[in-house]
């Protein structure tokens, strides 16, 4: 009797592995299924990912990198000429740059565009002063995955992403925004 | 556990159906097979005990069971068989070649069925939840089942002996009896059966003579086969195992190639499409039959580049080039694991425009002078002879009227219109304003002295690539050779038994075999020859 109680334990046992086995498997297909589209998109709470972009408004500065401004808080705009809501949220954020930059916040705008000429004449036109950069090659709007235009992320002092902002901003969300990633004094 | 002792003294597991040595029936277990009192015996799984249904006790078990069920198995089969039919109703979302979301796509294009369509996921089948639990089930369902009728049929034609109880050979499908044979015929039926290449087992005068055993294993080879398949398709979930990705890059253009982790590099020198020569007498009559060109061959040169240093995304990256060479539609050009195919293009994307600047009054429009614009990245002034100087003031690469405000919807020179400022030696503070586009070219104060026209222009062509990488093929391979493999043993190869079973008087015969009664019945035939053994009966024929 022994024998066999002992028999049916070890067939309990194998095919309970078996099953958890093929289960765990299972698990890993709809898993890797369902988070296969969102597995590279930043997401809040994740580091903001370095890079390096030409200048097309810094005096004295050929390339921007965002580690430039470790321990501030960065509002990392992406824009290009050939969007409108874009081109209405620019003249906000010079309106707030001046009094943010004294408080430690900064803003940096990738701009999408392919030539500098139209970046150039838009600066030129609103008076733009905070540093403006080009991603010719697209890598960091990859980097970033910014599908639609305009796309904003805000990063806290110690460069982690707070929010993700797709689309337009006013000027009263843009300064909300700021203030809760300017640096504590 | 029950276990069962046949009278010939062999313990079987219970559930049997047939005794695993001498395959007498046992009593209250010949429902399971459906066998009946005066029919011949069913041989599936020669009678073993497959999954004990009393064993229907603890979750697991259930679950097993459940899994463990052909019938369930084919349920599933041919669910997933309707579900993928139904999935080609209308487009797969992947490949419907709409710009409108999937969620508003269906509704538009098949009203309440492409609603429904949607909703039930059938619109990315193969990604739906549903769908993937199907096809796991039918995986769980492959190996359960197989271990659960592998293990005992492999354990009965292991115990079965020579000796068999007389009901068993009665009731096969070959059976004959032979009440003259002497000691010499059935020594002639031994050797006889050895000649056929039988295995012959001897216990106490009884004969087993058997072939093609392998041949059981076939199906089970080939759902091992099955499984190994499935395991590779679920590795493409893993992106060190598969990536499938795709790219547009310009002529002249160099561009990180996704999917590599921005190692490897690519430039695009020049894309082209070559059709056939409709002159060539060898083509002329089916180019004429087809109608309109016919193409030959799309085609990239491009070359490869690896990165050498650490450079930060959005840097210009350090480049040693690898590689050069044609990518053709099915001949990829190959770095590392990853292929790149030619896959689409467009064709004739503008790339400069050279504008000629002349005296608006002339009726020849005699050149002044011309200037050539990178539509790419304009610089911002031209300098002319005779003093004429000429400033971008504004550039639409890809230019549209919106609410009455020129503006550009995109970033690429698909439409391209300018906004010139002319200053002249005359006039060096004060511009002539000229708007020039494709098929425009207005003076908006109505007195400009000059006139900026178009002149010519250069293009170059996009193209369109594929990235994949796919590491699972050569387990995809191994799977599908496995289960042909199996497919093979189980098809091409027979597994036939013959049993002697000596009488007070002679002695009887019965055959079974598990497909192909023809083949076995010829090797009966061949055997009984020149013996006083008379051909066995076909008991199946008997009844008809």
């Amino acid at each position: 009797m022994a024998n066999k109680t002992n028999k049916k334990k070890k067939r309990l046992i194998f095919r309970s592995v078996m099953l958890t086995v093929m289960l765990a498997a299972v698990a890993f297909a709809l898993y890797s299924n369902f988070t296969e589209d969102k597995k590279d998109i930043l997401q809040v709470g994740d580091e903001a990912p370095n890079f390096k972009l030409k200048t097309i408004n810094v005096e004295d500065k050929e390339a921007l990198t965002l580690d430039h401004f470790e321990g501030k808080g960065v509002m990392l705009n992406f824009w290009a000429d050939y969007c409108p809501p874009c081109k209405e949220e620019m003249p906000y954020m010079q309106q707030l740059y001046p009094e943010y930059k004294k408080k430690g916040v900064e803003i940096l705008a990738v701009n999408l565009d392919q030539g500098e000429l139209v970046v150039e004449n838009f600066i030129d036109t609103h008076d733009l002063t905070f540093p403006i950069v080009q991603d010719k090659s697209g890598q960091v709007m990859e980097l970033y995955d910014v599908g639609s235009l305009p796309a904003t992320y805000f990063i806290g002092p110690d460069g982690e992403i707070e929010h993700k902002v797709i689309g337009a901003l006013t000027l009263d969300k843009i300064e909300g925004y700021l203030q809760e990633i300017t640096p504590e004094s | 556990m029950k276990n069962i002792t046949c009278e010939c003294g062999h313990v079987n597991p219970e559930g049997t159906v047939l005794c695993e040595a001498c395959g007498k029936p046992i009593e209250g277990n010949q429902h399971i097979n459906g066998n009946q009192p005066n029919k011949l015996l069913n041989m599936r799984y020669d009678g073993s005990a497959r999954r004990s249904q009393t064993y229907n006790k603890t979750f697991v078990d259930k679950i097993w069971n459940f899994f463990s069920s052909v019938k369930v198995g084919v349920w599933l089969i041919a669910l997933t068989l309707i579900a993928s039919a139904i999935g080609t109703i209308f487009p797969q979302e992947a490949n419907n070649q709409s710009p409108l979301p999937a969620n508003q796509y269906y509704e538009q294009n098949y009203g309440i069925a492409g609603k429904i369509y949607y909703q039930l996921g059938f619109h990315d089948l193969y990604g739906s939840w549903w769908y993937m639990l199907l096809v796991a089930s039918i995986g769980i369902s492959l190996v359960i089942a197989s271990l659960d009728r592998f293990v005992p049929l492999y354990r009965a034609l292991k115990k079965q002996k020579p000796k068999r109880h007389e009901t068993f050979l009665t009731k096969q499908r070959l059976f004959g009896q032979a009440d003259q044979a002497t000691e010499e015929d059935k020594e002639a039926l031994v050797q006889g059966l050895k000649k056929q290449r039988y295995k012959v087992y001897e216990q106490d005068g009884h004969i087993l003579a058997e072939k093609g055993r392998f041949a059981r294993w076939g199906p089970y080879v080939n759902h091992i086969g099955l499984i190994i398949f499935l395991i590779g398709t679920l590795l493409r979930f893993v992106p060190a195992m598969y990536i499938d990705e795709s790219m547009w890059v310009r002529e002249g253009e160099t561009k990180q190639i996704p999917g590599t982790d921005r190692q490897y590099y690519i430039k695009n020198e020049d894309f082209f499409v070559e059709t056939y020569d409709k002159d060539d007498p060898r083509y002329q009559e089916a180019i004429e039959e087809q109608g309109g060109t016919v193409v030959k061959n799309y085609q990239t040169n491009a070359v490869l580049y690896e990165r050498t240093d650490e450079a930060l995304p959005g840097s210009e990256p350090e480049l040693k080039k690898i590689k050069e060479g044609a990518i053709q539609v099915n001949r990829p050009i190959k770095v590392d694991q990853f292929a790149l195919y030619q896959t689409t293009y467009q064709l004739d994307e503008f790339k400069t425009m050279t504008f000629k600047i002349h005296e608006k009054s002339d009726e020849d429009e005699k050149e002044l002078d011309t200037f050539t614009v990178d539509l790419v990245d304009p610089k911002p002034e031209y300098n002319l002879e005779n003093g004429i100087r000429i400033t971008v003031d504004n550039y639409f690469p890809e230019f549209e009227m919106q609410n009455g405000e020129p503006t550009s919807v995109s970033k690429y020179p698909k439409n391209p219109a300018f906004v010139f400022n002319i200053f002249t030696p005359d006039n060096p503070d004060k511009p002539e304003v000229s708007f020039v586009g494709i098929g425009a070219n207005l003076d908006p104060s109505g007195e400009n002295q000059y006139k900026v026209g178009l002149k010519d222009f250069e293009t170059r062509d996009v193209t369109g690539l594929t990235i994949t990488k796919d590491l699972t093929l050569p387990i995809l391979g191994l799977g599908g050779l496995i289960f042909m493999i199996g497919v093979i043993q189980g098809m091409y190869w027979n597994h036939r038994r013959i049993w002697i079973h000596p009488r007070e008087e002679g002695v009887w015969i019965a055959g079974h075999t598990n497909k192909n009664w023809f083949g076995i019945k010829r090797d009966l035939e061949k055997i009984v020859e020149g013996t006083n053994v008379p051909m066995v009966t076909d008991q199946n024929e008997l009844k008809e």
